[in-house]
Parts: structure tokens; C-alpha cells; sequence
């Protein structure tokens, strides 16, 4: 969460304030900032979109897929084995959901792209575990070959298959998931909806977000949220947890104690794998149907939300809601990233005055440089063009992790390859 | 005696990884009831008449010649133990810019075709530069700001292909720039087929296959016979010891990342300068992606690389072939992966073989793998720096002499 702090260099003299404080109401200052600034904005430009509860449920929506697979590389990293491979583990799980799914409808999809996704997994773990390759390498061959495994698949049991389907794609599931929303508050009254049309300051914003948090909420969102905190407990609250991050620090220390280094690896790379598919499952729950190409690289974002998360749950979740934030941004209004560039402005402005209390001047003048920037394509641009667009989520992480990144520290052992009596 | 069991050792893994990936194949094909042995067949028959036998040798060719240079540009960095998954943004950038400015000027010949590529290189390393930049002054792992990137770069690439660059008819069904003058296209090789007697074939060889030999002659000499590129390698196999001998780790980042992104800014202009003429929608994509597995099979040195490279432009032409014969055309993918995969592990298994002879007190020098496997900071098993000859050589090389500078050599003075 400590990265969460130094994203937001927005309210840095606050921060620096505040530093005191416990880590959740530091979290919790920093969420409210986070939340007036957006609003304040939002009064601003007149973007409604920036804080609209559509906005906010597409974000969700974006989100969790990304969510999960990070969960995965979480279990995966924090045992010491890198997942480059997640990619094609969703690739896996997004045809397995389809491939069960027509079948067997969605809890059949479920089980199907989850099993899909752990097989990724096993691969990979028999290659970097029990054989030692390089894990960027195995997890590269992973990817290519995920790609033409499915593709195979479908041109194998989809060509000629009486329920649909064809090369790319799989026949429809059979049934949909079913998703909740918040009675009173959300359905049927709908007073927070109602709220929203307010248009207030900070007020309908609130309700603007918790609508979108809570209507039409579908069971694997559900699933995905949960499986934030209850990762969390098992990893760093049970005995099963501190030794699988043992094989991640120290594998050779682990080995010693009596760990089961080389099972715990097996277990998280092989659960890692399910995760990822699990998320490849919720872009066809999402669709109703298996396509090709639908993952369309969420597997490494969801690889970069682990890092900018700072391999911790919490962070993880964060960087995954940054992520579906402004890809959801994206999708529903292009003239609102136009005001994203405002909110960036600002938090940029704040990064350059906290760095020059720091003393560290070049830094802050670069800060300081990009807010202008930020400032004045606020001003004169109206629209942007949509390729330019497309790309807001990618280029948004990416400024925040390299303002971020120093303070990030992955497992010790992330990446080595462990050969008992070899350390 | 010594000579030949080290010959064996390096022959055994790349051996061993071909039956896997054969036998993995074979089952595959046998599992949707066809013969292995019809689609071996369809794989290697180049077609009846001595023009369409050519006609598949160029297309092979055609092939390999990106591939070869998008394996090169991922292989420099790997040798450092840096991760250049960025190769595919950084090509499809350079090749629009590339095809934009070679449309916008006209030049005599060989200047104009110079400019493009000098144009085509500076937008890749610029590209992959930004990766070094943020990787050195702001700890940004290279492998994730390489994938945002990628994401960005493809974005700009569509949006200035709608937009200032489109330069074909508005509505046309696909979209381009415009048209390369003929002054900027690179002349094919086919007078080599007609004069060494061959039939000549249907597509003209691409020229720009001269300009990728070139450049993996200097990447050869560079890594081999440099400072900069024992600097290079020291750093990839151990950073600390590098460091600790007085080699600026962060200067080398960013030159190691600028040569990378130079080299695959080449990627994209055999097929701009020999064929297409202009960049559009229907451009060959994913060659940065497969260029990272060819970097991999040819274990980052440009020989092998280039074999490599030919072995994929070998399956990527089976695959329309296969499909005639009711074969899906995945089958080549999950083939190359297999091959991928299949040759990683074999290295590590031959590898330690090496090793555990090593250890019993024969003086078997371990090949030095430089797959990565030894290149990403591996720390406590990171092997000594093998310059002998023969030593960081590709695995199908010393089937040749089993003297690596000398074919390397050869090869260069006899095309």
C-alpha cells in the first residue's frame, strides 16, 4: 500500500503530514482526496461520464478480469516463479469457458476455464520447476503456444458443429451468470441513481460510484472481489501462506526448515494458471461467447498491475481499478479523457511541489513540465482522435509506474531458478 | 576424444528438442485422425516443377529474413539479461514513420533508400530508448514498460494511419499510406536464381536480405570482438561483477536498449522496401512476439538465429499447404511452440549434464546457453564467459566445422 501513498504525490505535504498515521487511514485520506479531486473536475470540465455510475460499473466490469489474472501472478511471484505466461493461461481459460460453457452453461464454464488456465499453469511449472528454464523464456513459449492450441481447438470441435461457432469463436453459452444489485438503493427506488442526477458537488459522485458498484454486480465479480481479501489472508495469515512466500524469498532457507519447496511452487503456479483463466472466463461471461483474440493482452496488464501494486493484494486491486477506470473512461466518452489530462495536470502540480520540498529539483521541474503539458492539452484539445484513445489505460499505468516505481520491492528470489543443494 | 564429447553435448540438446517437438506434433495430428507421416510429407514438398520449387525457397526466404532480424534485435538485449518485449510496438512505429517519410521525399536511389532505413532505426532505438530511460532513472522493470509501450506505439500506428498519414482512396476497404516512388524500392535478388542456373521464381527474393546479413555480421563482431560488447555480456551474466570491474551499468542499458530498438526498426522494411510499398492495416504483424522465440531457438547468437529464422519461415509456408490437406494451419503454431519449448528445456538438460561431468573432474568446458537462462541475473549458477570459439555458438552450427568464427566468416565473404 506504501506505493498507493506514492502514487498519489497529488496530496504530498498532506501525506508527508499524515505520514504518521496508521496505513489504513492514510489509505482512507488518500481515497477521499482522490475522490474530491475527481468530482472537482468533474464541476469543472462538465464531464458528467468522469463520475457517472455507468462509468464506474464499466470500470468494475474492466477491472476484475485484470483483478484476477494479477491475483494469479501474485500466488505465482510471491513463491519465486515469474508468469510471464499469464497471457496465454487467459487465452486457455477463455476457450475453455467457451468450450464448456455452450455445453454446460456458466457454472460449466467456470469449472471449464479455471481447468483450462491451471493446465497453462502446470506447464509452466513443470518447465521452470522441475527443468529450470529461464521463466520469462517458458513463459514466452507458453503464450505461443496457448495461441495455437486454441486455435486448433476450435478449428478441431467448432467447424461443423451444429450448436455454431467456427475457427474463432464458440457457439453462445447456454445460460448466463446471474448478477445482483443492491435493492432500494440501486434497483427498483434507485435512490442512488436518482442522487447522480443531481449533478452535485462530491454527493453525486458518491452515489454515482457506489451505483456502479452495486447494479447488476455479476457472481464472478462478486467472486473476484472477495478473492482480494481472502488471498491476503491466506498468504500472510496462515502457515500455508508464510511458506509459500518463504520459496519466494529465500527457497534454499525454506528447503532447510522442511518446506516443500518444489510442491509449494507446483501448487501456486498451478493455482496462479486457474486465476488467470478465471479471468479469461469472465471476458466470456461478459460476451456470451468465446472469441479469439479476446483477451487482447489484459494478461500482461494484469502482470503490470501486480508490479505497480507492489506484489501485495490491496496494490494489486488498486492498479487493476486504475487500469478499468480509464479504459472504462475510454470506451464511454472521448472528450472525458480530454479532462483526465486536467486530474493529471493537478496530481503532477502536487508530485513537483512535494519533490521540491524534497529538495530534489530535477524532478520536481519535470513534474512540474508534464502538469504544464497536461495543463494545456486540457485547454486546447476538444476530442481526441480514437486510436490516440485507445491507448489512455496503458499510457496512464505506465506514468504512474515510473512515478512510483522506486519504492516497489518484488520477492527476493522472483525469478531465480531454485536447484535443491545447488544454493 | 575431449573435442568430439563436447560436439556431442552441444549437438544433444537442440536433437533432443526436435524429436520432442516432432513426436508432440505427431500426436496432435494422430488425435484428429490424420497421418503424421502425409503431413511431414505436405511440409517438405516444395511443389513438382523446378519454378515452384524456387517460388517456395523464396517464400521460405521472404520469411525468415524479419524474422531473422526481429530475433537479432531481441538477442542483443537478452545478452544483457534485459527483456526487449517491446520489439513489436517499436517496429510497427518505425515502419509507418519509415513508409511515411519515403513516400513524402524523392530522392536518387540509394539515398532515398538509405533514408528510410537511417529513418526506420532512429524511430525503433528512440522508441526503445524511452524503455532504457525509464528503466535507469525511474526503475520501470523494462518488461512491463515495454508492453505498455507496445500498446501505445500500435495506437499511434492506427491513428496516424487514419489520420496525417492515410494516403489511400477514403473509404477504401483497407487503409495505407501512400505509395513509396519506385526510386525508394529495394531491387530483388532473383538474378542470383537465373544465374545460377535455377528457374526463376514467380516473387522476387527480398534485396534487404543483404542489408540483414549485414547486420548480423556487425552484431557478431560487436558482441564478440568489442569492449562495449564484452561489457555487454559481463553485464548480462553477472551485473554485480560488471559493476564491481567498473562497467557503467546504466550507460550500458541504454546504448544495449538503443542498438535493440535500432535493429528492430529493420524489421518492418524487408516487406515495405521489397513488396507492400506503403504500411497499412493488412502489414505483417506479430513479428516482434515471434522474434523473441526465435532469439531463443537460435540461443541469441545471430548463426543461430538465422537458422532459427528459417526454420519458422519453413513452418510458416507448410501452412497454407497443410490446410489443402485438411490439416488445420495451427498445427505450425503449436509446432513452434513446441520447438520453443522443447529447446529451452533440452538446454538446461544438456546444460547440466555439462555441468555434473564438469564436477566429476573432467575438464569438459560447459557451453555457455545465453538463452536467458543464464542471461537474467541467475546469479549463484552464472557460468564463466566461454570466448573460445565454438563456445557461444547456435545448436546446429557445429554440424558444420564446429569453429564458429571461421563459418561466420565464410558465410559473410561468400554471399
Amino acid at each position: 500500500m506504501s506505493t498507493a501513498v506514492a502514487t498519489t504525490g497529488g496530496r504530498g505535504a498532506l501525506t508527508e503530514r499524515l505520514l504518521g498515521g496508521s496505513r489504513a487511514r492514510r489509505l482512507a485520506y488518500l481515497l477521499v482526496g482522490l475522490l474530491v479531486a475527481l468530482s472537482a473536475v468533474r464541476v469543472i470540465s462538465g464531464e458528467q461520464a468522469l463520475t457517472s455510475s455507468s462509468t464506474f460499473s464499466a470500470a468494475l466490469l474492466l477491472a476484475v478480469p485484470l483483478g484476477l489474472v494479477a491475483l494469479g501472478g501474485l500466488f505465482s511471484e510471491r513463491a519465486g516463479v515469474v508468469n510471464i505466461g499469464l497471457e496465454g493461461m487467459m487465452i486457455l481459460g477463455t476457450w475453455g469457458a467457451g468450450w464448456a460453457g455452450y455445453q454446460w452453461g456458466w457454472g460449466g464454464a467456470l469449472i471449464g476455464g479455471a481447468v483450462f488456465g491451471a493446465a497453462g499453469g502446470l506447464l509452466h511449472a513443470v518447465a521452470t520447476v522441475t527443468f529450470g528454464v529461464d521463466h520469462v523464456v517458458s513463459g514466452v513459449a507458453i503464450n505461443i503456444l496457448a495461441e495455437g492450441v486454441v486455435r486448433f481447438l476450435s478449428e478441431l470441435l467448432y467447424t461443423g458443429n451444429e450448436a455454431g461457432g467456427g475457427v474463432t469463436q464458440s457457439p453462445a453459452l447456454s445460460s448466463r451468470p446471474p448478477s445482483f444489485s443492491l435493492p432500494l438503493l440501486s434497483s427498483g427506488p434507485d435512490l442512488l441513481g436518482d442522487l447522480e442526477d443531481q449533478h452535485w458537488f462530491l454527493v453525486s459522485d458518491i452515489a454515482g460510484v457506489l451505483r456502479g458498484f452495486t447494479s447488476g454486480v455479476g457472481v464472478l465479480t462478486l467472486l473476484a472481489v472477495l478473492m482480494v481479501p481472502a488471498t491476503y489472508l491466506l498468504l500472510w495469515r496462515t502457515a500455508f501462506g508464510l511458506r509459500l512466500r518463504s520459496c519466494g524469498e529465500n527457497p534454499a532457507a525454506a528447503d532447510s526448515l522442511g518446506v516443500p519447496v518444489y510442491r509449494l511452487k507446483y501448487i501456486a503456479v498451478i493455482i496462479s494458471g486457474a486465476l488467470a483463466g478465471l479471468g479469461g472466463v469472465f471476458l466470456v461471461f461478459v460476451a456470451n461467447i468465446y472469441r479469439e483474440g479476446q483477451t487482447g493482452g489484459r494478461g500482461f496488464i494484469g502482470l503490470a498491475a501486480l508490479i505497480f501494486g507492489n506484489w501485495r493484494p490491496g496494490g494489486l486491486a488498486a492498479g487493476a481499478g486504475l487500469f478499468g477506470f480509464a479504459d472504462a473512461l475510454q470506451l464511454r466518452s472521448r472528450t472525458a479523457v480530454v479532462a483526465l489530462l486536467l486530474l493529471i495536470a493537478v496530481l503532477l502540480a502536487g508530485v513537483a511541489i512535494w519533490q521540491a520540498t524534497r529538495r530534489k529539483l530535477t524532478q520536481a521541474v519535470l513534474a512540474g513540465a508534464f502538469a504544464a503539458a497536461a495543463l494545456v492539452g486540457f485547454l486546447t484539445i476538444d476530442e481526441l482522435p480514437e486510436g490516440i484513445v485507445s491507448f489512455t489505460p496503458h499510457l496512464t499505468t505506465l506514468l504512474v509506474l515510473s512515478l512510483a516505481s522506486q519504492r516497489l520491492r518484488p520477492p527476493k528470489a522472483d525469478g531465480l531458478v531454485y536447484r535443491r543443494g545447488e544454493h | 576424444m575431449k573435442l568430439s564429447r563436447r560436439l556431442g553435448l552441444t549437438l544433444l540438446a537442440p536433437a533432443l528438442a526436435i524429436v520432442v517437438a516432432l513426436v508432440i506434433s505427431a500426436i496432435v495430428i494422430l488425435l484428429i485422425g490424420e497421418d503424421p507421416a502425409a503431413a511431414l510429407r505436405v511440409m517438405v514438398d516444395f511443389g513438382d516443377g523446378p519454378e515452384q520449387q524456387t517460388q517456395a525457397i523464396v517464400v521460405v526466404l521472404n520469411r525468415a529474413v524479419p524474422l531473422f532480424l526481429a530475433g537479432l534485435a531481441v538477442s542483443v538485449a537478452f545478452r544483457m539479461g534485459l527483456f526487449n518485449i517491446g520489439v513489436e510496438g517499436q517496429y510497427r512505429l518505425a515502419t509507418i514513420l519509415a513508409a511515411a517519410v519515403g513516400a513524402a521525399v524523392a530522392l536518387p536511389g540509394p539515398l532515398h533508400v538509405l533514408l528510410v532505413i537511417v529513418v526506420a532505426m532512429a524511430v525503433g532505438a528512440i522508441w526503445a530508448g524511452i524503455v532504457a530511460v525509464l528503466k535507469v532513472t525511474r526503475g520501470v522493470s523494462e518488461v512491463i514498460s515495454s508492453i505498455m509501450l507496445n500498446f501505445v506505439a500500435l495506437g499511434t500506428a492506427s491513428f496516424l494511419l487514419t489520420g496525417p498519414l492515410q494516403g489511400s482512396e477514403p473509404g477504401a476497404s483497407i487503409i495505407t499510406t501512400a505509395e513509396i516512388p519506385e526510386s525508394g524500392w529495394f531491387p530483388g535478388l532473383n538474378g542470383l536464381f537465373t544465374g545460377l542456373g535455377l528457374a526463376e521464381p514467380r516473387t522476387e527474393l527480398y534485396g534487404f536480405a543483404l542489408v540483414a546479413v549485414l547486420a548480423g555480421i556487425v552484431v557478431s563482431v560487436l558482441i564478440k570482438r568489442t569492449r562495449f560488447g564484452f561489457d555487454l555480456r559481463a553485464t548480462g551474466i553477472s551485473p554485480s561483477a560488471a559493476t564491481a570491474s567498473g562497467v557503467d551499468a546504466r550507460g550500458m542499458v541504454i546504448k544495449t536498449m538503443l542498438i535493440s530498438g535500432a535493429i528492430a526498426g529493420l524489421i518492418g522494411l524487408p516487406d515495405l522496401l521489397g513488396t507492400s510499398h506503403h504500411y497499412g492495416t493488412e502489414f505483417t504483424a506479430g513479428l516482434g512476439f515471434l522474434g523473441i522465440a526465435v532469439a531463443l531457438l537460435g540461443r541469441n547468437t545471430p548463426l543461430g538465429i538465422a537458422l532459427g529464422a528459417l526454420l519458422f519461415g519453413f513452418l510458416d509456408r507448410a501452412a497454407i499447404p497443410l490446410q489443402f490437406e485438411g490439416i488445420p494451419a495451427s498445427v505450425v503454431t503449436i509446432i513452434q511452440g513446441t520447438i520453443v519449448l522443447a529447446v529451452v528445456v533440452a538446454n538446461e538438460a544438456a546444460r547440466r549434464i555439462t555441468r555434473r561431468q564438469a564436477e566429476r573432474g573432467n575438464a569438459v568446458v560447459p557451453p555457455s546457453t545465453g538463452d536467458g537462462s543464464t542471461g537474467g541475473g541467475q546469479g549463484p549458477d552464472g557460468l564463466p564467459p566461454d570466448d573460445g570459439p565454438g563456445s557461444a555458438t547456435g545448436p546446429g552450427l557445429s554440424t558444420a566445422t564446429g569453429d564458429a568464427g571461421r563459418t561466420d566468416q565464410s558465410q559473410g565473404v561468400q554471399r
